[in-house]
């Protein structure tokens, strides 16, 4: 039951083999046994189990979807009416949600069941889960690694099977890089899709949720649940509705995959570079034919993103100032110690950088240089793709330089951190769709990530590829519990 | 760019962090490091290059001007750190 598909668990609730109220035992009992990964914030068993107590209810009447009564982990970041949402930071401790993100209500309608909220990098920024103010989450392959982020925790409950799928959000790789990491597959929409309401607010002009699961096949249910207009996100795209599964069998015979040349070079690590490239070979048997391609402004997308995903975020996380929510300091002099006080006590040291970071560059007399300069390498990036689309159909590579690093081992140097989002922050720049699906091991036994990055809208087209990848392998079906078995 | 310990004064103060004296030389050097890496795209020449703000040619949308929310000041007050009345309690701004 617990290496089930999506649909599999479907027909088994459909058959009344299991009702989602034993369904949700089982993972609810896994979640709290793997307590020592720290994958989750919070769990309550209780408002789980009514969810799924509702979800029998629409079985028994016959009215159930493709996911009622499956239950379903969510990233800290989306708020859920009642429950705890955190963000992953001190600041947000106690804040209970008292509304839905459009994400949570998508899922609500459609019968699933919310079994917890996963543990994150704060406010989604990093690429290891060490930012959160919980604790770091454990990689379920080797406990001395990190599990990638920010959206750790969900990757690592789903290779952990402590929940059959789990949201993200994915600002500069952060569903993308911790599903290469453990081993697992997630989807980076295009910019606009999932409606950005109540999801709580990094760089507001690249975050975007998605779905991680253990199959491309997953990820299409889960994406016709979340993709969808919502008036309440400024930037939500209004397009006629798409099934996501409806192209997953599509033969890939003629189909153009561009390889990048600059995801190949100086700082991939050649066991990542080895499944890669035996990825591609099983590609070229499934029919794709292989072609080069260049994206010549890749290494500048991490100054640009260091410049914009900060500025953003200055912004954005203004609004945390101990008034009407969140932390508030227990003692100061006045309003202005208050705010300081409260900010530089419910913020970490990461927060607290990028913030500053941000604040420099829109400060007067620096705004041209940092903060437009970025804004025009962001189109010189975006054209980069636009070329490339004109020689190919999808681009492949790989999603991270290397496999899982060891917990500890960037943690004290930021820079060395970023540089590890070299293959995934182009593509939030760009507002293109971007995904990662397992496609072997390398070094320690530790999962490596094969990056998809599509046209505007050319998710059905991924999962697809996705779809028959993983119909002629196995790497996705590994398990912690089993080992690696290269 | 060098960035002084007063550089980064001034920046928290603008973005209303407190940061002690025992921290700001590490915090100073972390956000130097920072600058190095992004100060890489000042080298490209860009004066033909449009700013880009966002991925899709989104026009801002407007709503009817109509009630949409309902009065909910009680759940959204039971989250806050201070409040009295309906009101939320800050330190006194004016004499």
């Amino acid at each position: 039951m617990i290496n089930a598909s999506l649909s599999e668990l479907a027909l088994a609730l459909a058959r009344k083999e299991i009702s989602s109220g034993e369904l949700t035992r089982v993972f609810l009992a896994r979640a709290q046994a793997a307590g020592n990964l720290n994958a989750f914030i919070t769990l309550d068993a209780e408002r789980s189990l009514a969810q799924a107590a509702a979800a029998d209810a629409r079985i028994a009447a016959g009215t159930a979807g493709p996911l009622t009564g499956i239950p379903i982990a969510h990233k800290d970041i989306f708020c859920a009416r009642g429950w705890r949402t955190t963000c992953g930071s001190r600041m947000l401790s106690n804040f209970v949600a008292p509304y839905d993100a459009h994400v949570i209500e998508r899922f609500n309608e459609a019968g699933a069941v919310i079994l917890g909220k996963t543990n994150m990098d704060e406010f989604a920024m990093g690429s290891s889960n060490e930012n959160s103010f919980f604790g770091p989450v454990r990689n379920p392959w080797d406990r001395d690694a990190v599990p990638g982020g920010s959206s750790g925790g969900s990757a690592a409950a789903v290779a952990a099977r402590l929940a059959p799928a789990a949201t993200g959000t994915d600002t500069g790789g952060s569903i993308r890089q911790p599903a290469a990491l453990c081993g697992v597959s997630g989807l980076k929409p295009t910019y606009g899709l999932v409606s950005r309401y109540g999801m709580i607010a990094y760089a507001s002009s690249l975050d975007q949720g998605g779905p991680m699961a253990r199959s491309a096949a997953d990820l299409a249910l889960l994406l016709n649940t979340m993709v969808g207009f919502d008036a309440r996100d400024s930037t939500s795209l209004r397009r006629a509705e798409e099934d996501y599964t409806r192209e997953l069998e599509r033969p890939l015979a003629g189909l153009r995959i561009g390889l990048p040349r600059e995801y190949f070079g100086e700082g991939l690590s050649d066991d990542v570079a080895r499944a890669v490239d035996a990825a591609m070979g099983q590609l070229r048997q499934l029919g794709c034919q292989v072609v080069d391609v260049a994206l010549p402004n890749t290494r500048l997308s991490i100054p640009a993103y260091y410049v914009l995903a900060p500025a953003e975020a200055s912004s954005n996380l203004a609004r945390y100032d101990g008034v009407r929510y969140g932390h508030r300091a227990a003692e100061y002099a006045d309003l202005r110690d208050m705010y300081m006080k409260t900010r530089a006590e419910g913020f970490g040291a990461e927060v607290q950088r990028r913030i500053l970071v941000g604040t420099y560059v829109l400060s007067h007399g620096y705004y041209d240089a940092y903060y437009v300069q970025a804004q025009k390498i962001r189109r010189l990036i975006a054209q980069d793709f636009a070329a490339a689309f004109e020689q190919c159909d999808l681009i492949a590579g790989p999603t991270s330089p290397s496999v899982a690093f060891d917990i500890g081992a960037k943690s004290q140097d930021p820079v060395q951190m970023y540089l590890s989002d070299i293959y995934t922050i182009a593509v939030n720049l760009a507002g293109l769709p971007g995904m990662s699906i397992p496609c072997g091991f390398g070094e320690r036994a530790r999962p490596v990530g094969l990056q998809l990055i599509g046209n505007y809208f050319a998710e059905a087209r991924m999962l697809n590829v996705a779809h028959r990848f993983q119909r002629a392998t196995d790497w996705h079906q590994r398990s912690p519990a089993e080992g690696a078995r290269t | 760019m060098r960035l002084s310990v007063e550089d980064v004064q001034r920046i928290a103060t603008l973005a209303r962090i407190a940061v002690s004296e025992r921290d700001i030389d590490q915090v100073a050097a972390q956000l130097q490091g920072i600058f190095g890496l992004i100060e890489q795209m000042q080298a490209v020449d860009t004066r033909a290059v449009e700013p880009m703000s966002h991925a899709q040619e989104v026009v801002l949308r407007l709503r009817p001007d109509e009630v949409s929310e309902t009065d909910r000041r009680e759940q959204f007050q039971a989250v806050a750190p201070a409040v009295e009345a309906g009101l939320y309690l800050v330190p006194k701004v004016i004499e």
